[in-house]
């Protein structure tokens, strides 16, 4: 207990002991006196990142087992109920990598596709993000605007592609169309799920520190959705390439969808599964550039 | 630093004839009926009573989130049409803003007001210093403990230097060590500035220990029962509440509270002896105890 003569004095800055003992200060960590050895330094380190550590060895050798499994299935062509006769082995995959990787139309592909995507998917976070901010806001708009979304919701975006096509003077276009609507109802739904899950508590004491309206908007209600705003758009990239292979292997003449599609048309097997990867690799770096975006945004919610 | 804080006293609270009813489906539900209270400047008031009781529901009308049903509440003199920041208000759930540091927190009001931001960094420091929380300016309420955040709220409520402090059972979260602290801190800050509080709480000796007047209220609908000056001499210390004067203040709140309480819970209560049923009923719903 802190002593009573603390409140005596009203005239002093506030008593240091009484808020020492106010709250356990977390950020008091005592330092031993003397530097520590590189050698204790590093013991400490592998203690605390052990867990870490330990999933990344665990996730290596899980890796290098699917490889080795996959070789083993394809150069014994394995037949139980799936037919692995034709599946080109890892090793085939590689060369065609090599050889891929000096080919200016492989990267072309590559270029094309990531663009389709960066196009399509900014052009449905700029729409959608808003959309929702207003709709989870203004009650008139979410009425107006809401029955058209929940139809248009369940509509997958590859069964836009003839209409996209029809609606679209460029098959360029109607690719990005396609992509923009694949990403689009996850964030729209996953911003308007942000709002509506707002602390209204925030917002009344924004409103006793004088917060108007449009203050309100800016400094509570938005950066409260982001999390979820981070959710959406996280969702909408994945479907977002979903989409855009779809269109690609229908109506595209260039992008990593058609080169896969073309591939098994030309009967070049280990191109197919270049593809596959290749896809697999972008997306897992889209989304990765998405929680990188979302970890300098919103800074407090790291660690 | 006293000097610039400390203005003459200001914000003189009236509630008047006040009742506020809300509509369900069966109908119109009393909350608060025909309640008057009033805060004199610089004055330190308490609102205790059984929990349901609407004395939440009083001080949010005091700070504006409400419409009174009938009457009216003024401060010095005008009208509360809505939020305002001459009222600042601290929030049992602290209510600080997660994405913003404890500096800007603290700002956040100076901010709204449009002061250019070197000048409300330099007033937020100093606040923040007063609380001794100058050390933690960068770091995100998520990371502080309860006691701290709650600092860091009653604060940020009082950087925009309103007439009025409303406090909503501020301290229902903090341990009891916390809690006794976060009264020195709070009383201390109420003397330098000199504004008149509005607390609201179901902890009797906090109301005792803090308050110049406390106000008791009855079972919903709720409307004020007693109000009761408490006379205990200024600076307060922990030892008061061990003095003659205070135990006699705390049994009579207690009884008052208590018929309230019994009377919340399950009606009238005639036959059951009262004194033995105040113990067996804490934690227990009245028809388990009988």
């Amino acid at each position: 207990m802190s002593s009573p003569a603390l409140v005596r004095q009203p005239e002093d800055s506030m008593p240091a002991t009484a808020l020492a003992e106010a709250g356990s200060a977390p950020a008091a960590i005592t330092r031993p006196s003397t530097p520590p050895s590189f050698a204790t330094l590093g013991l400490r380190w592998y203690r605390l990142n052990r867990a870490g550590l330990r999933a990344a060895a665990i996730g290596v050798i899980s890796l290098l087992a699917f490889l080795l499994v996959w070789h083993l299935l394809t150069t014994y062509r394995v037949v139980f109920f799936v037919r692995f006769t034709n599946v080109p082995s890892p090793l085939a995959v590689y060369d065609s990598f090599i050889k891929a990787i000096h080919d200016p139309k492989f990267l072309m592909h590559i270029l094309l596709s990531c663009r389709r995507i960066f196009i399509g998917f900014s052009l449905a976070a700029i729409v959608g993000v808003p959309l929702g901010l207003i709709m989870g806001r203004f009650k008139l708009v979410h009425e107006v605007i809401f029955p058209v979304a929940e139809v248009l919701r369940p509509i997958p975006a590859i069964a836009w592609v003839p209409m996209a096509i029809m609606l679209w003077p460029t098959n360029e276009q109607s690719i990005v169309y396609i992509t923009f609507l694949g990403s689009f109802f996850p964030i729209l739904v996953n911003t308007l799920h942000g709002m509506s899950l707002v602390d209204p508590v925030l917002v009344r004491a924004a409103q006793c520190l004088g917060a108007r309206e449009r203050s309100i908007f800016r400094e509570v209600y938005f950066p409260a959705s982001l999390p979820h705003i981070f959710t959406g758009l996280t969702v909408g990239m994945g479907v977002a390439w979903v989409s855009l292979i779809a269109a690609e292997m229908i109506s595209g003449q260039y992008g990593i969808g058609y080169f896969t599609w073309e591939a098994y048309s030309l009967v070049q097997y280990a191109d197919i599964a270049l593809g596959m990867i290749a896809i697999g690799v972008l997306g897992l770096g889209s989304s990765l550039l998405i929680r990188g975006a979302g970890q300098l945004v919103m800074p407090w919610r790291s660690t | 630093m006293s000097q610039v804080l400390a203005n003459s006293p200001k914000g003189h609270i009236e509630v008047k004839n006040f009742s506020l009813a809300y509509e369900t489906i069966e109908g119109a539900v009393q909350a608060v009926t025909d309640t008057q209270i009033h805060v004199r400047p610089g004055e330190f008031v308490s609102i205790v009573g059984p929990s349901g009781c609407g004395k939440s529901t009083l001080l949010n009308a005091v700070a504006g989130f409400l419409k009174p049903t009938t009457g009216v509440v003024t401060v010095d003199g005008e009208r509360v049409n809505g939020p305002s920041a001459e009222r600042g208000m601290v929030f049992q759930q602290y209510s600080l803003f997660p994405w913003k540091t404890v500096r800007e927190n603290v700002e956040f009001g100076l901010k709204m007001r449009g002061m250019p931001r070197s000048q409300r960094e330099r007033a937020a420091r100093t606040l923040l210093g007063l609380a001794g929380l100058e050390a933690f300016e960068k770091h995100y309420p998520e990371k502080l403990s309860g006691g701290m955040k709650q600092r860091v709220g009653i604060v940020r409520a009082l950087a925009t230097g309103p007439k009025v402090l409303l406090l909503d059972e501020p301290f229902g979260a903090l341990d009891a060590q916390t809690r006794v602290i976060m009264q020195q801190i709070l009383t201390n800050m109420w003397q330098r500035l000199k504004i008149s509080v509005l607390f609201v709480t179901h902890d009797i000796d906090e109301a005792i220990f803090l308050s110049d007047r406390v106000y008791c209220m009855t079972a919903r609908p709720g409307s004020i029962k007693a109000e009761i000056p408490i006379p205990l001499e200024r600076p307060r210390q922990q030892s008061m509440m061990m003095s003659s004067e205070f135990l006699a203040l705390r049994r009579g709140l207690m009884s008052l509270i208590r018929e309230e309480s019994l009377k919340a819970m399950g009606g009238e209560i005639n036959d059951l002896g009262m004194q033995g049923l105040n113990i067996e009923l804490h934690g227990h719903s009245l028809a388990d105890v009988i």
